[in-house]
């Protein structure tokens, strides 16, 4: 029994070793998903957010620019909807794909479907960024 | 869209292994040097892959 509380005095409480959320670890993810290496930019980590802005939105252009598909919110077949699930997370660029409505061309072309790929992909690239701009403001990674 | 942007299939994956490696290598690494050494050499093992798939795919048609 003496045991016990001795081990329980001695442990920290999990939250003790946790590092509190600030702001910025709520503001930089979420930029950085709407604006592609904002996250970082928003953190001076200049080189690093200008790689990621110019790799992900290239990416994404590049998959509108041949005749790639964007994927909408659907309920239908299971690869549609992960189609989708990767798309949104190219955040602003998605929105804007919408408003400007790219990626409804019917597809004519052979690479169209790189194209396809390449703009899911980007979006799951974009997801990475925001959460390594995540880790930045956490700390956990400099 | 007026035109689509007509990407030979090599050229389209070597893009996207050079797009996707940038971003590998600097979000999955801490420092400089080590992201610049993990973002060449996920574009040597995209490279390297599609070399082989495209050889077994050639093996497999014939």
């Amino acid at each position: 029994m003496q045991k016990t509380e001795t081990t329980a005095n001695t442990a920290k409480p999990a939250s003790a070793s946790a590092t509190p959320a600030t702001t910025m670890a709520i503001i930089a993810p979420a930029l950085g998903w709407l604006i592609p290496g904002a996250g970082h930019l928003i953190q001076k980590q200049w080189i690093r957010g200008l790689l990621l802005m110019i790799s992900i939105v290239s990416m994404f252009a590049l998959g509108v620019a041949m005749d790639g598909k964007v994927y909408k919110a659907n309920t239908g077949d299971l690869l549609d909807i992960l189609g989708f699930v990767g798309d949104v997370g190219a955040g602003g660029l998605y929105i804007l794909s919408q408003v400007l409505d790219w990626g409804n061309a019917a597809i004519a072309v052979a690479v169209a479907d790189y194209g396809t790929k390449f703009i899911v992909v980007s979006g799951l690239l974009n997801v990475m960024a925001a959460v390594d701009a995540y880790h930045i403001a956490m700390g956990r990674k400099k | 869209m007026i035109f689509a942007l007509q990407l030979f299939h090599f050229s389209a994956a070597i893009t996207f292994a050079f797009f996707a490696s940038v971003v590998m290598g600097i979000t999955l690494r801490n420092t400089g040097p080590e992201m610049v050494r993990y973002g060449l050499k996920c574009f040597g093992w995209f490279v390297l892959g599609m070399f082989i798939a495209g050889w077994l795919m050639w093996i497999l048609h014939h």
